[in-house]
């Protein structure tokens, strides 16, 4: 068990590191360097851009360049965000947790609802109930993230005004709130945004784990637990359900890079001042550092998802667990 | 129904023996009403895309006055509205769908031809390339593609639609390409392939002669699951301004156009994502359809 803990754990920090030395092939392939990108700016001299490249390293040779950004990542630093005029770790260092609320908040929600819909499906398999649901699913899992979340936004803000438009609190009134009501804020906004992702989620949950339960009903021990006479429900909960949980770990580790792409979008509609947002405004001002850093947070995120999976599966699963 | 029989009789009949197995499978998929209606819906988006200058009803990128028929909400001269420039929205969806279904299937083209190689050399070669080609994989997939492609597009503004095209293209074969070699190794040692090689055939002719038509199921539907990818991809990359450049249509960028007053001109985001939702639901519903139909084989 350790051992294998170990070696998932080797295997990731080798992703990282490939990861690594691709975003610095992107970085170099691309014309110009960050200083033609960001100072198309006519008042900043050939001269000043010289000195700039100077202090930034850009004139070294580029096996020096490379070793110098393995060794700044390693140390945690991810450059210099021009746009915020702050460093990159820190600028999303702030941003990450509002980040990793809301994506926790939609993992759960999304695997609740969407095994609970497959649930409800396969009791009643073949019902206009199933195919209906199968419909709903089949058609949020078609939508366009983005398209999805604008239409939650103009629906539930300025059709039918129950939640506030945007931000993580109120801007103005936050400051003057107690404590509670400082807390009902928060939950306030974040409940759009959350709902939003929650259901974007939950559709291919649904869809995957109904396919899922299916897989193990022609199963013999379901055919034993029937002729034992237990009831349909009993079946489903105590014996279907248990043991098509397994393939789900593995849905959670392969779910996040769509969560995290779902919550890009989200941020960015709602202004939810998470990673995504930041990253996306970094787009608008060609913050190029901000936006690298950004890639190489989310890929971490997504190698730390894939390997948190891997080692629940092998927690969940008896028979994987004594090797 | 009379024409299930006769589908039954066709099927066992002499004359159809040699069919291809995507012939086959179509014939099988159709047999269901919800394939039929999702090649159908399919079918008359393509069309209206491939006649976009026919059926459009103005010039997509013409501005006619934009001062007094900006923003007009959806009315009997523009069934969708029009936007800030004055542009008609429906004839900008029409020819949007013509843009973002030839940089799918062109995308797709290219992630096919790059997965398919990779993957099969992966499982072909065996060994440490394998396994190197194998963990490189890992990281490609490891990177969530949008951010990926962000940070490529953000690396070079101004693309042409042929670039754009190649990296939608370039990102979205790694995990056809972990199919494709798992398919080879499994078939590697079959005993047709044994058989091949004691006959003296040589390893091109084995790939191309024996592998690689066992592999055309897996390529259909990933193409099918592909093309519906990278349409869903290019409408995001648009919409966030780093896709389909101005003033070109793609349904995307139409729904760009009216973000920043997204409350008063939800015409300009309602219309073209329905056009791109009911695209991308008949391409996943067909996919299904298929794989269906070459698992029961």
């Amino acid at each position: 068990m350790i051992r294998q803990i170990a070696q998932r754990l080797v295997q990731a920090a080798v992703i990282v590191a490939i990861v690594a030395v691709i975003t610095f092939i992107l970085i170099h392939l691309a014309p110009g360097d960050p200083f033609s990108a960001v100072m198309d700016n006519p008042n900043v001299s050939e001269a000043v851009r010289q000195t700039l490249r100077v202090q930034y390293g850009l004139d070294r040779p580029l096996p020096e360049q490379f070793a110098r950004y393995v060794s700044s990542l390693a140390h945690g630093e991810l450059g210099w965000s021009f746009s915020h005029a702050r460093p990159v770790r820190e600028v999303l260092g702030s941003a990450l947790p509002n980040t990793l609320l809301l994506m926790g908040v939609a993992l759960v929600g999304s695997f609740t609802l969407g095994i609970l819909i497959a649930l409800i499906q396969v009791a009643r398999r073949g019902s206009v109930t199933d195919h209906a649901l199968s419909g709903i699913s089949l058609f949020l899992f078609s939508m366009p993230d983005f398209w999805f979340v604008i239409l939650s936004l103009l629906a539930f803000t300025y059709w039918l005004p129950i939640f506030p438009v945007g931000g993580a609190v109120d801007l103005v009134m936050h400051e003057y709130m107690g404590l509670g009501g400082r807390i009902v804020d928060r939950l306030r906004h974040l409940a759009l945004p959350a709902i939003t992702l929650t259901v974007l989620a939950s559709a291919a949950v649904a869809r995957y784990q109904r396919a899922a339960l299916l897989d193990v009903l022609p199963a013999d021990y379901i055919r034993t637990a029937r002729l034992k006479g237990l009831t349909e429900r009993q079946i489903l909960r105590r014996h279907a359900l248990r043991n098509a949980l397994l393939p789900i770990i593995t849905m959670i580790g392969l779910s996040f890079p769509a969560l995290l792409t779902g919550a890009f979008f989200v941020e960015k509609i709602f202004a939810w001042p998470g990673m995504g947002y930041a990253v996306v405004n970094a787009i608008g001002t060609r913050d190029y550092p901000l936006v690298v850093g950004g890639v190489i947070i989310g890929s971490i995120m997504v190698t730390l998802g894939s390997l948190l999976a891997d080692l629940l599966y092998a927690l969940a699963d008896p028979r994987l667990r004594g090797r | 129904m009379p024409w299930q029989t006769q589908d039954f009789a066709a099927d066992s009949g002499p004359t159809r023996l040699r069919e291809s197995p995507l012939g086959l499978a179509v014939r099988r998929i159709l047999r269901k009403r919800s394939s039929r209606v999702a090649l159908f819906v399919l079918g008359v988006i393509v069309l209206v895309g491939l006649l976009a200058p026919l059926v459009a009803p103005y010039n997509p990128a013409a501005q006619p006055d934009i001062v007094g028929l900006k923003d007009l909400p959806p009315s009997f001269a523009h069934p969708f509205g029009t936007d800030p420039y004055s542009r008609d929205v429906l004839s900008r969806v029409i020819f949007g769908a013509r843009l973002s279904l030839m940089i799918g299937v062109l995308a797709t083209i290219v992630s096919l031809t790059v997965g398919v190689a990779y993957g099969a050399i992966s499982g072909y070669a065996g060994g440490v390339l394998d396994a190197v080609m194998m963990r490189l994989l890992d990281a490609f997939l490891s990177i969530p593609r949008l951010l990926l492609l962000i940070g490529v597009l953000v690396a070079w503004p101004r693309l042409s639609i042929g670039a754009l095209v190649v990296f939608l293209g370039l990102t979205g074969w790694f995990g056809l390409s972990r199919i494709v070699r798992g398919q080879v190794l499994a078939l590697k040692h079959a005993e047709f392939i044994t058989a091949a090689q004691a006959l003296g055939a040589s390893r091109r002719r084995i790939l191309w002669r024996h592998l690689l038509p066992n592999l055309v199921s897996p390529i259909v539907v990933a193409a099918t699951l592909g093309v519906a990818h990278v349409i869903v991809l290019e409408a995001g990359l648009s919409y966030l301004g780093i896709g389909v450049p101005q003033p070109l249509a793609s349904w995307g960028n139409i729904i760009q156009d009216g973000s920043d007053q997204v409350a008063t001109l939800w015409w300009m985001a309602l219309f073209p994502g329905l056009f791109m939702v009911l695209t991308v639901m008949t391409l996943n519903i067909l996919a299904e359809a298929l794989s269906d139909a070459y698992e029961r084989r």
